[in-house]
């Protein structure tokens, strides 16, 4: 028989442990705290430039993914080292609804444009557990409440509205109802609302096809993988006019299923600088800057007919 | 089973006691570091780990499909590119050189570039009568990939039969092409199931390829269920499943190879 | 005795087996020097000589198991040689058993001999197994059939292997030193069937080393060092009279191991009726 018995016999005490170890660890965390309280800052005192907490004293470290996606961002990036590329834009300039909305936090927190940096921080990143390297990070995130167990988000600045956009000679290119999208095989990117808005609002009879980037999905579309593809109304404009070879906008959709979604600035758990962007958005919401932004980086491109 | 010797249980009792310690200390360091807490609640939540674990198991079935159906085109094929690199007749050499460089070639290049150049190229060029959907690349890339290094697998397994095997059936007067069919071949299939059972442990974890392509299995599930919560757990759920599949094979591998050694140090006169 | 020696002689067939000036080269050493062999139906010869002089070399080329280097080789009057198309058809007609038994462990007794019959030359299931079993029975092994290789003693296998290279009804069967792999117990059941094979008229080429067997059972004794046909002769000639120096200082020094005082008489060999040619 088997002259292993002593070997197997030792590893029988070693495998117990593992196994041991990993039901504490999942034990252990069945017992965690549930989210904390976003802190709400009294007055001005605590939200000004010197005492606030930064990663680096004297500067607003913003941050935002690469690629950064029109027009989110807008152009501007020879001579970029991070945001290279031609499809590639460059935060720095400000340009674009984010870009734009980013440094008017920033100058309302009182930090002028020389006073702000830009980092690049992948999207996994910016949820991981751990130090965050950056003060505010922006990025289409929108706003959730299990998402907000892990991270801080700010009030939103930016109601995510959905569409889907195809080509010309798709089956749903003459699509004018979600009854129509139903047999359609689309597609989007990981972690956006626009998954959400497939599932609950059209959920149609085939799992959507889900990709790591916008760009990989729309090189599925124009490869005819898949039939269409759900985004935040701006970007469908953006595929449509910059990116496709005979696109078409078929529509937006009403909500999500989950209720208005909003994007929201992501910051560390507990950052006693969530409050202080709140007060900065609030301001621009109610000065109206916020909506003279959204027309002007967004605003032609919101006329996508709304389908039900 | 066997009966534990005196010296045989102490030592048990030992190892034992040496693997709970080790492991305690292990735990304390871990879970005594200040930033644990947090960790443990992103990557450990028992309740993210509850509500994915459906979700990332009904994909997985997406995985099984992939595997299953892979392993059966490459065990052929990877014995065909094999025997092609064996050939010695002048005439065929074409043959022999093409699949060297196809080894070469597959075993060479990184899978993800693989899988994006025909998951993503191919489609493309949109060529009348080509499928595009993305399990079939992801199928296609897996096959072209591991038919190379099953093929080496085979190579080994032909090349440790000893020589005087196929001397004694060409001797017989069978051809090469026989000799190898009934007597070489049979042999080396035995000896070459368990790195053929490593290699097979190896596809079952690269089927998560295919979630490049956007199809919605089990590790893209789990990345959907993370970036919605921004919880890391769902993908703790996808790595138990995973090991829940692939150790019991990993342990059969062991099992077969031990049962074989032992089989080559007593059997043979 | 001295009378099968005349019937080969004024027989003058043309010699089933012929080697010529047969050399082989490994790496830059010379293992075959120039050979020159031939065997007449119904002839037993045994190779003796010490390890390296070149037995095993000479019969794996002689079996086309690989090529030579010079010379030439002719079965049944017709050239051979490893390079040939038909090399494989020409393998059928020689049988050679080795030291090492070499049988294949994945396949029974039955399934071992029943192989080239069926693969080779193209037997039908039921006819490839009718003659197997006559094999094995004619060797006393009809009931270990269905068994496989690793449960039979070493001289069971041996005589498998023998079973196995008669199944393509050779002309010629090479034997390499078929018992030095044995326990000396075993050897005698399988030189018994050498013996018996001798008998029934089996035209064969043996590479021994044991000595009392081959001035038995040969009709010629060669003697082979560094490559080279020193001295052939029948057994009388050989173990009671050799001429060269060399074959006396190998047979000196075999006789100085085996047991002292055995010496060979004339005339104790075994008649050996010749089967009438066919």
């Amino acid at each position: 028989m088997s002259r292993g018995n002593a070997r197997t016999a030792i590893g029988q005490p070693a495998r117990m442990a593992v196994v041991l170890m990993a039901v504490a660890m999942f034990v252990a965390a069945c017992g965690g705290s549930t989210a904390s309280v976003s802190p709400s800052a009294s007055a001005d005192t605590s939200c000004a430039p010197e005492s606030l907490a930064l990663k680096t004293a004297g500067v607003l470290t913003l941050s935002t993914d690469n690629p950064a996606y029109s027009p989110w961002f807008q152009g501007g990036n020879e001579g970029a080292e991070v945001w290279i590329g031609d499809y590639n834009n460059d935060p720095v300039n400000g340009e674009g609804y984010e870009g734009a909305v980013a440094y008017a936090i920033a100058e309302k927190l009182g930090f002028t444009a020389d006073k702000v940096t830009w980092i690049v921080t992948a999207f996994d990143q910016s949820f991981a557990p751990g130090d965050k390297t950056f003060d505010l990070f922006m990025n289409q995130v929108s706003i959730k409440a299990d998402r907000a167990e892990a991270v801080d988000f700010s009030h939103g600045y930016y109601n995510a509205a959905q569409g889907i956009v195809t080509i010309e000679g798709s089956t749903i290119a003459g699509a004018t109802s979600i009854a129509d999208l139903k047999g359609a095989k689309l597609g989007t990117q990981i972690g956006t609302t626009s998954y959400d808005a497939i599932l609950n609002v059209i959920a149609p009879d085939q799992e959507p096809a889900v990709f790591n980037t916008m760009d990989e999905a729309v090189a599925a579309l124009q490869a005819g993988q898949i039939d269409g593809v759900v985004a935040d109304v701006p970007t469908t404009f953006y595929m449509r006019d910059a990116q496709l070879d005979g696109g078409v906008i078929i529509g937006q959709l009403k909500g999500t299923g989950d209720g208005a979604e909003q994007f929201g600035v992501v910051l560390q758990k507990g950052s006693p600088l969530t409050a202080c962007v709140n007060i900065a958005i609030d301001a621009l919401k109610a000065d109206g800057t916020l909506d003279a932004l959204l027309l002007e980086w967004i605003g032609g491109s919101g006329s996508a007919p709304e389908i039900q | 089973m066997t009966v534990a010797t005196g010296s045989a249980r102490k030592g048990l009792l030992v190892a034992t006691l040496s693997t709970l310690v080790v492991a305690a200390l292990v735990a304390y360091s871990i879970g005594s570091s200040p930033a644990w807490p947090e960790v443990q609640k992103a990557f450990f939540d028992g309740r993210y780990f509850s509500t994915s674990l459906p979700k990332v198991a009904g994909a997985f079935f997406i995985n099984v499909q992939l595997f299953v159906l892979a392993e059966l085109l490459i065990l052929p094929i990877g014995l065909l590119i094999a025997l092609a690199r064996s050939i010695t007749a002048p005439a065929l050499a074409p043959l022999r050189i093409f699949a060297t460089i196809y080894v070469d070639f597959f075993r060479g290049v990184p899978s993800i570039l693989i899988i994006y150049v025909l998951g993503f190229g191919v489609p493309a060029l949109q060529i009348d009568g080509i499928p595009k959907e993305p399990f079939f690349w992801a199928l296609v890339t897996l096959v072209l990939i591991y038919s190379a290094y099953v093929s080496e697998v085979y190579r080994a397994g032909i090349e440790s039969i000893h020589p005087s095997q196929e001397r004694a059936a060409r001797a017989l007067g069978l051809t090469r092409v026989q000799a190898l069919r009934y007597v070489v071949v049979p042999q080396a299939m035995r000896r070459v199931i368990p790195p053929l059972l490593n290699d097979f442990i190896g596809l079952q974890k690269d089927t998560a390829l295919v979630s490049i392509l956007g199809v919605v299995e089990t590790f893209k599930q789990a990345q959907i269920l993370k970036a919605a919560s921004f919880n890391f757990t769902p993908l703790m759920t996808t790595a138990l499943i995973f090991l829940i599949i692939t150790i019991p094979m990993t342990r059969l591998v062991d099992r077969l190879a031990a049962k074989d050694r032992n089989a080559q140090l007593g059997g043979t006169r | 005795m001295a009378t099968a020696k005349r019937s080969a002689r004024t027989l003058k067939v043309a010699p089933v087996l012929e080697l010529k000036g047969m050399k082989k080269r490994y790496g830059g050493k010379l293992v075959l020097d120039g050979i020159n062999l031939s065997l007449a139906e119904h002839e037993v010869v045994c190779l003796i000589g010490a390890s390296g002089s070149g037995k095993s070399t000479l019969l794996r080329c002689a079996d086309l198991l690989e090529p030579i280097d010079a010379g030439q080789i002719s079965l049944e009057g017709e050239r051979v040689a490893f390079e040939d198309r038909s090399a494989d058809a020409t393998r059928r007609r020689l049988g050679i058993v080795f030291q090492g038994f070499n049988l294949f462990p994945h396949l029974t007794v039955l399934e071992n001999v029943v192989l080239a019959p069926r693969v080779a030359l193209g037997f039908t299931p039921a006819a490839a197994e009718r003659r197997a079993k006559e094999l094995l029975k004619s060797l006393g092994l009809a009931e270990k059939a269905r068994e496989y290789p690793d449960r039979l003693s070493g001289g069971q296998q041996q005589r498998v292997a023998i079973a196995r290279a008669l199944a393509t009804e050779p002309k010629v069967l090479l034997l390499d030193e078929i018992t030095s792999a044995l326990d000396p117990v075993l050897v005698a059941e399988v030189l018994e069937t050498l013996r018996s094979l001798a008998l029934s008229g089996m035209t064969m080429l043996i590479a021994t080393h044991e000595m009392a067997f081959a001035a038995d059972v040969a009709d010629r004794i060669c003697y082979l060092e560094d490559g080279r046909l020193i001295e052939e002769g029948t057994p009388e000639k050989i173990f009671g009279a050799p001429r060269d120096p060399r074959t006396k200082e190998f047979l000196r020094r075999v006789r100085a191991i085996s047991a002292p005082g055995a010496k060979r008489r004339a005339g104790t060999r075994v008649k050996r009726t010749v089967r009438a040619k066919r």
